[in-house]
């Protein structure tokens, strides 16, 4: 992380002091004991406790807020309900660390349009529980849905099992309010479908708090779909597998969710949950069908017949929806199931073209090897993105530092056979040194000018996202041709 | 005024683009020139004819990524796809039906950098949502790369999306990945005749909001005479049947259309062509619910699309006034159509308010330091 300012530690009574005045009582806290809560995200191999919390509670506090820090020069971090994966809320030691738990209300629910106006702290699975009476849901859903709240899942771009089918976050807000560093209150898009204008909207989701903070949030519902069904699939080779999920699309079928796990993850999630998952397979899918009654009968049918065309030896298929549900209970306990086999370990999240599953799994395989560290993989197989959980004991001198390397060299290998380094849980501090990999100067120059665009100061989560801050003024202003663009004056309304 | 430059390489375009930079000209990018009458004229600007960029560069149909080059035809990628069974999801079209009857010129550069979607934008997004990653040359005259060719993907600013519709205003796209996804095996429309505009815009919230699935809505206020309501599944044929069962119970009187007459009516909605021609078009972009508010304000022929979230308007009115009618109702309208000598004066894009606009001031900048792509067009 970038030194703290000895000149802003030195100001932190007058800085304390100042949120004080903008948000009284226990909104902000400056007790050492008190912001220890606060010292690290869901990525806890990093910690620092912040200069201050302030927990606002009006967009107007907010934005004086951000408004006296652009003013003094202080840094701010943004932060929801601390659930990042990627270290995204991450306190600075010269920071004021912004919570915003206390916007925790749903302003309106419009079923004609079919929408949702919620506070920024209201969590993932209270949007659907608002709206699950009339039959409706909202689509994304981040396993940590019963913590992490909107307003990160808008910064950090949130996807979830169902993406593929539903999209990621971004294709589910129509609209945000955002404060900019300077204290500006800004509407970006709306209740309609699209925005005026340029996509703002569509750069701010995923900006991982580094380009203002959204105090308001309109969500898409969507109606529940009639019924779900999955199938349970285990494959005697990881190949078959793939072949199988890659036919399965080709079938021109778009699965609400198809999971795969590999032979360490079916194991250590069956020790933990005792769902009935079949040991005796190199690779398990969870095919995930829904729609009306007919159309999952149907596509039932056809992904059978690709499982068994790829050499599937096992098939179960839900009877009802506990059955369906005990499928995912393995799923969803392979990360706490990982915490059983070690005492720590690292989740990683690159994205890959499919086709090249079965070479990048023995390619990790070589690694785990080399490094000495075990790994399980569970896969959103439907789009590719892949979380290696890499086994580690903190405790060990010199593990972490090991897994780590371990994870950036899995990360190198997404990137080399086509993918990318984060596809849901963002880039944070934990990626952030591996950009360059991904993305020449060039690129990462260009992306840092739009940073430069909504806050020129750099005040606004430093230390993500970017290797190196560069200054705004050094990415260079070009020479604008006699001081003017062109046709200030033609007439418009 | 010179010819246009047909660069082929995203080197002798960034040339290009960084010696306008340098002498303060203005370069207006163009693909087939589909949308040529959209924004006011620009008689300053340099055209870049981008056609020399064509060609498909990668397309695995499994993996859902088509990877082109931006100059490539609209049409050219859509049989493409088509040929295996898949789609542009986001339904993109041919401009030059609304603009001057010539069909054929869109390219899908042109289309990612208008935003163009179709019907099915209400259920399956619009390019904004399909777009994963282009190279492209800003106005700064490099060539970067923003986003990736694999469907999910958090690293890095999402700039596919602000490219997205920016109408050629920040870079020069040159290479494009969009995902694509299965086309349905059975397209079944259904309408009812005689709603009036709050009434249909109810049904189709009915429908949209129900298990029914629908892809596609829309309203016509004369279609062979009458209103007409239709709406559109798509999918296996066992779960169209299932969900045009669903849909006869929540409308009254809707009914399975045939399917010459469908096959006429999408692409009549999604071209608006029902309207007369020879007046303004504009398409308002509101909430549905404030939509049956908007038509009474305005003298005019229109149609909804999108579940009444889109008006499509022919109207000789007050461009005041119809943006005002479009803002009352939280929306707002982009003037599609119209002859030069309006469009030299009424902004095509719908203003932002004073902030807003500082702030997209300030992100071409990001791009654009000179204005290079500020042909004065919006």
């Amino acid at each position: 992380m970038p030194a703290p300012d000895e000149a802003v530690l030195a100001r932190r009574g007058e800085i304390v002091a100042a949120m004080r005045a903008i948000v009284a009582g226990e909104g902000v806290i400056d007790k050492a004991d008190e912001l220890r809560p606060y010292e690290s995200d869901a990525l806890t191999a990093y910690r620092q406790p912040p200069m201050v919390v302030v927990l606002p509670e009006t967009t107007e506090q907010v934005a004086a807020i951000l408004r006296w820090c652009h003013a003094n020069r202080v840094k701010v971090v943004p932060r929801g309900a601390g659930t990042s994966l990627s270290g995204g809320a991450l306190p600075l030691a010269d920071g004021v660390l912004l919570g915003m738990a206390r916007f925790n209300r749903i302003l309106e629910v419009d079923y004609a349009d079919r929408l949702v106006v919620v506070q920024p702290g209201v969590t993932n699975l209270a949007i659907t529980r608002a709206v699950e009476d009339e039959g409706f849901y909202y689509a994304p859903d981040p396993s940590s849905q019963i913590a992490c709240t909107i307003g990160g899942n808008v910064a950090e771009n949130s996807g979830g099992v169902h993406c593929l089918k539903y999209g990621l976050t971004t294709n589910n807000v129509l609209g945000v309010e955002f404060v900019t560093i300077e204290g500006e209150v800004l509407r970006i898009g709306g209740r309609g479908l699209e925005p005026a204008g340029l996509d703002l909207l569509g750069v701010i989701v995923g900006s991982e708090g580094l380009l203002g903070v959204v105090t308001e949030v309109t969500v898409r519902i969507l109606p529940r779909p009639e019924t779900a069904r999955a199938l349970l699939i285990g494959f005697p080779e990881v190949e078959g597998a793939g072949r199988c999920v890659a036919d399965v699309i080709a079938a021109g079928i778009i699965p609400a969710g198809m999971e795969m796990m590999d032979k360490p993850a079916v194991h250590a999630a069956e020790a933990f949950v005792q769902v009935g998952y079949p040991l005796d397979v190199e690779a398990l899918l969870i095919v995930e069908l829904d729609g009306p009654a007919a159309e999952c009968n149907h596509l039932l049918e056809e992904v059978e017949k690709i499982a068994r065309a790829n050499g599937a030896i096992s098939i179960r298929i839900s009877a009802d929806d506990d059955e369906r549900v005990a499928f995912w209970a393995g799923r969803k306990a392979a990360f706490p199931a990982a915490g059983r086999l070690a005492p720590d370990y690292l989740c990683m999240d690159g994205t890959i073209p499919r086709r090249r599953l079965p070479d990048v799994l023995t390619r990790m395989c070589a690694l785990s090897g080399q490094y000495g560290l075990g790994v399980i993989n569970v896969f959103h197989a439907g789009d590719g993105n892949l979380h290696p959980l890499i086994l580690y004991d903190a405790n060990k001198p010199g593990e972490l530092e090991q897994a780590e390397a371990f994870g950036a060299d899995i990360l190198r290998l997404c990137v080399e056979v086509g993918g990318v380094l984060t596809g849901e849980h963002g880039v944070g501090v934990e990626k952030r040194d591996l950009m360059p990999v991904m993305f020449s100067p060039v690129d990462l120059a260009q992306q840092q000018r739009v940073k430069c665009a909504f806050d020129p100061e750099l005040l606004l989560n430093p230390g993500k996202m970017f290797p190196e801050l560069h200054r705004c003024a050094e990415l260079g202003r070009m020479h604008v041709h006699r001081g003017a663009l062109p046709f200030p004056d033609l007439p418009r309304f | 005024m010179a010819d246009p430059i047909r660069p082929d390489s995203a080197d002798a375009l960034a040339a290009i683009v960084a010696e306008a930079a340098r002498d303060g000209a203005r370069l207006r990018l163009r693909g087939g020139g589909s949308k040529d009458a959209i924004g006011a004229p620009t008689p300053d600007a340099r055209i870049v004819d981008m056609r020399g960029f064509s060609g498909v560069v990668d397309y695995d149909p499994p993996e859902l990524v088509l990877t082109v080059q931006a100059g490539t035809p609209l049409a050219e990628v859509q049989a493409l796809v088509a040929d295996k069974g898949q789609m542009l999801a986001f339904d993109p079209f041919d401009h030059g039906a609304i603009l001057d009857g010539a069909v054929g010129g869109a390219t899908i550069g042109g289309i990612v950098a208008a935003g163009v979607a179709g019907p099915t934008r209400v259920s399956r997004g619009a390019a904004r949502d399909h777009l994963l990653g282009f190279v492209g040359v800003s106005g700064r005259g490099e060539r970067f790369v923003a986003g990736a060719k694999v469907v999910k993907n958090v690293t890095g600013y999402d700039l596919p999306k602000l490219i997205t519709g920016s109408w050629g205003r920040l870079a020069a796209i040159t290479e494009l990945t969009l995902k694509v996804l299965p086309a349905p095996r059975l397209r079944l429309t259904l309408g009812v005749t005689g709603l009036d505009p709050a009434a249909a815009i109810s049904a189709m919230a009915r429908a949209m909001g129900s298990a029914a699935e629908v892809s596609a809505a829309a309203h016509l206020q004369d279609w062979n005479g009458a209103p007409l309501t239709a709406i559109r599944l798509d999918g296996f044929p066992s779960s169209v049947e299932a969900r045009a069962a669903l849909l006869t119970r929540l409308v009254d009187g809707i009914a399975p259309l045939a399917d010459e007459e469908a096959a006429r009516l999408w692409p009549a909605i999604t071209t608006a062509a029902p309207l007369p021609a020879g007046v303004p078009l504009w398409r308002i972009i509101a909430p549905a619910a404030q939509m049956p508010n908007v038509i009474p304000a305005i003298n005019g022929a229109w149609l909804l699309d999108w579940a009444g979230g889109l008006l499509w308007l022919a109207s000789a009115d007050d461009p005041q006034a119809i943006r005002a009618a479009a803002m009352q109702a939280g929306g707002h309208a982009m003037l599609v159509r119209a002859d030069a000598e309006t469009r030299a004066i009424v902004p095509a894009l719908h203003p932002q308010p004073n902030m807003l606009a500082a702030l997209e001031e300030r992100v071409r900048r990001a791009f654009d330091p000179a204005g290079v792509f500020e042909t004065g067009r919006f």
